[in-house]
């Protein structure tokens, strides 16, 4: 059996609020191993924001046992998780979360300059080869597509060698053509380099064509 | 990547704003760059208008030191006179090394000051005067041909002034006098340049003041010797004894009044860009929450966080400090002129001194202002937690 990325068992989250407690994600049992390509769907409110966030080490959770990459992150807080994420874990985001200042180049850079990696600029050059964009690592992102600007932010995911990428709603703000053209690129990584993937999405497209899909609703899981 | 060029990318994508937090920077440097500039510019020109009068001591009759003092700088002596045998009476004392008496006498000019009247001021010297300074050169012409000569001699700017060359006759109003001009003095940076000499008997006559003086310039051979010749002068009646020491102690009491204002002036613009520099960087770290959330996401650590938005304020106060400096370089001309019209008493030379030895300090004074002021935003920036940071933006 293959190793696992995510072991939870009666993960959930509550947001205390003045007049409830919110469960956003309600004793889930979950198993996510390496190599998987997995999409979260379900209705708006439903968690997959939420889920994904803790699995992404991003926020800490309530109550129940969670292992990324075999770290217990239970009762974690952000000091702690910060050093699991790093370098680990490859953030996908629906506005694309580009430094505008900054050209797709320098963005990718700058990524590689926090994980300390040498040879940053021969090695972002490579990535933005990597899902076709050689021609324009000196645009800014307001000077890019949204297709466009979510490859670069596919390109700065997978620059330090993360163990899988987290993409929350990755083609929200895209187009049938440039959504196919993302979810190629991420059968692709997942197909050839054997990368664990994990997609929120309202797109059935993209979650259809995933691996497995994990429908919520409420904060549970209703199929797996 | 350099952490200085994103930090500089930053600045640029709000360039009014971060402009004008430069200018409060550049103003408060500019400021303090002056007032430190005229402190050493106006002390260093102050001592040397003081050394070039040549004496140490100067003999007057009695009347208001502050008076006096003022008086004797502008030319030497309060308009009050003393009897000539004080001078005699002086000039055997032992311990005097040099000693000249000097007689100032003024005239009404209808015609002075572009015909709107004013008072000419002649002054009556004797062959000792240039023994006190003997630095004084003659740009042309040359020295009385005698003591009771009509015969003037022109400071330098008192000669470019009225254009006057050797040879040329000057009418003296009033008393309708005729003198003709043998000499014309180099340029020495004091109150001498502005001066028309006459021969103090001359003087003495022309202006019906027999036998008296308005001052005695005294250099004693031994500077340790001044408190103990003052004070047997004391018993004089008719006169007061000034020191060039107090003098200078008492002009720098009165400009130090006005320099505890210019001061708190100064204390205030530093604050008022402190806190400008605060609130534009705080500014952008609350505009850029998402941003910053996701750059801990993929990676930033706290350090990461709080080293680009520090680096971003120490660059906001480092071309502050560069402007300021250029800024004072540039208006130290118009802030001389400004302070000449404000001072009691404007040596000649240059009030603002502004060396590169006081430009480095500005600078490196603005560089910890943004170290200190960087802290709390920096602080601020790198203490978000990601998650609540990313879905601010949403
Ligand atoms: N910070 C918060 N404080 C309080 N409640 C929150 C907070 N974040 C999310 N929630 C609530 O938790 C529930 C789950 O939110 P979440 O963002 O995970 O949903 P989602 O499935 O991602 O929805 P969408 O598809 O619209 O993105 C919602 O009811 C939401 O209102
Ligand atoms: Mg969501």
């Amino acid at each position: 059996m293959s190793k696992l990325i995510v072991k939870a068992e009666n993960l959930t989250k509550t947001y205390k609020l003045l007049a409830e407690d919110i469960k956003a994600v309600n004793n889930i049992d979950l198993e996510i191993s390496s190599g998987e390509f997995v999409s979260i769907m379900g209705p708006s409110g439903s968690g997959k924001t939420t889920l994904l966030d803790m699995i992404g080490c991003l926020d800490s959770i309530t109550s129940g046992r969670l292992e990324i990459l075999g770290n217990d992150v239970s009762g974690k807080k952000e000091s702690k998780l910060v050093k699991i994420r790093r370098g680990n874990i490859g953030f996908i985001f629906q506005d694309f979360s580009l430094v505008p200042s900054l050209t797709a180049l320098e963005n990718i850079q700058l990524t590689l300059h926090f994980a300390a990696v040498k040879q940053e600029t021969q090695k972002s050059i490579d990535l933005l080869k990597r899902v076709g964009l050689g021609h324009r690592i000196n645009h800014l992102p307001r000077q890019l597509s949204g297709g466009e600007k979510q490859r670069v932010a596919i390109a700065r995911a997978l620059a330090t060698e993360p163990k899988f990428l987290l993409a929350d709603e990755p083609t929200g703000h895209l187009d049938t053509e440039n959504s196919q053209e993302i979810l190629n690129i991420f059968k692709q990584l997942n197909q050839e380099k054997g990368l664990t993937i994990i997609v929120a999405t309202h797109d059935a497209e993209l979650g259809s064509q995933a691996g497995r899909i994990i429908y919520l609703k409420d904060g549970k899981i209703v199929s797996k | 990547m350099n952490i200085i060029s994103i930090a500089y990318k930053n600045l640029k994508r709000k360039k009014i704003r971060s402009g004008l937090t430069i200018g409060g920077v550049a103003v408060a440097v500019a400021v303090l760059v002056s007032l430190l500039g005229f402190d050493k510019g106006y002390r260093q020109s102050l001592t040397s208008s003081i050394d070039k009068m040549g004496y140490q001591l100067l003999v007057t009759a009695k009347g208001c030191p502050y008076e006096a003092a003022t008086m004797m700088l502008k030319g030497g002596g309060g308009l009050r006179y003393m009897e000539q045998d004080v001078y005699e009476k002086i000039s055997s004392d032992s311990r005097i090394d040099k000693i000249t008496p000097q007689l100032i006498a003024t005239v009404y000019d209808p015609n002075k000051e572009n015909g709107q009247g004013g008072f000419a001021l002649y002054m009556g010297i004797a062959d000792s005067y240039l023994t006190l300074k003997p630095w004084t050169k003659f740009k042309s012409g040359g020295w009385f041909s005698s003591e009771t000569a009509d015969e003037a001699i022109f400071g330098y700017e008192a000669a470019e002034f009225e254009q006057r060359l050797v040879g040329d006759k000057i009418f003296i109003p009033n008393i309708n006098k005729v003198l003709t001009v043998v000499g014309i003095f180099e340029r020495t940076g004091s109150q001498d340049d502005g001066t028309i000499f006459l021969p103090l008997k001359t003087t003495q006559t022309i202006f019906s003041l027999p036998d008296k003086l308005s001052g005695i310039g005294i250099k004693l051979k031994n500077l340790s010797d001044i408190a103990e010749f003052e004070e047997s002068l004391y018993n004089e009646p008719s006169i007061q004894i000034i020191s060039m020491s107090q003098v200078r102690g008492t002009i720098l009491n009165l400009v130090s009044s006005a320099k505890v204002l210019a001061n708190s002036i100064a204390v205030i613009a530093i604050f008022i860009a402190v806190i400008g520099v605060v609130n534009t960087i705080l500014m952008s770290v609350f505009e850029r929450t998402r941003e910053i959330g996701v750059m801990k996401a993929i990676g930033a650590s706290r350090m990461d966080i709080f080293k680009l938005i520090w680096t971003e304020t120490i660059l906001v106060c480092t071309f502050g400090g560069i402007l300021g400096s250029i800024l004072a370089l540039l208006g130290s001309s118009v802030v001389e002129k400004i302070i000449k019209g404000v001072l009691p008493y404007a040596p000649s030379g240059q009030l603002v001194l502004i060396k590169p030895s006081l430009l480095l300090e500005a600078l490196i004074g603005a560089i910890i202002l943004g170290v200190v002021s960087g802290i709390y935003p920096a602080w601020r920036a790198s203490s978000m937690i990601p998650v609540e940071a990313i879905r601010t933006g949403e």
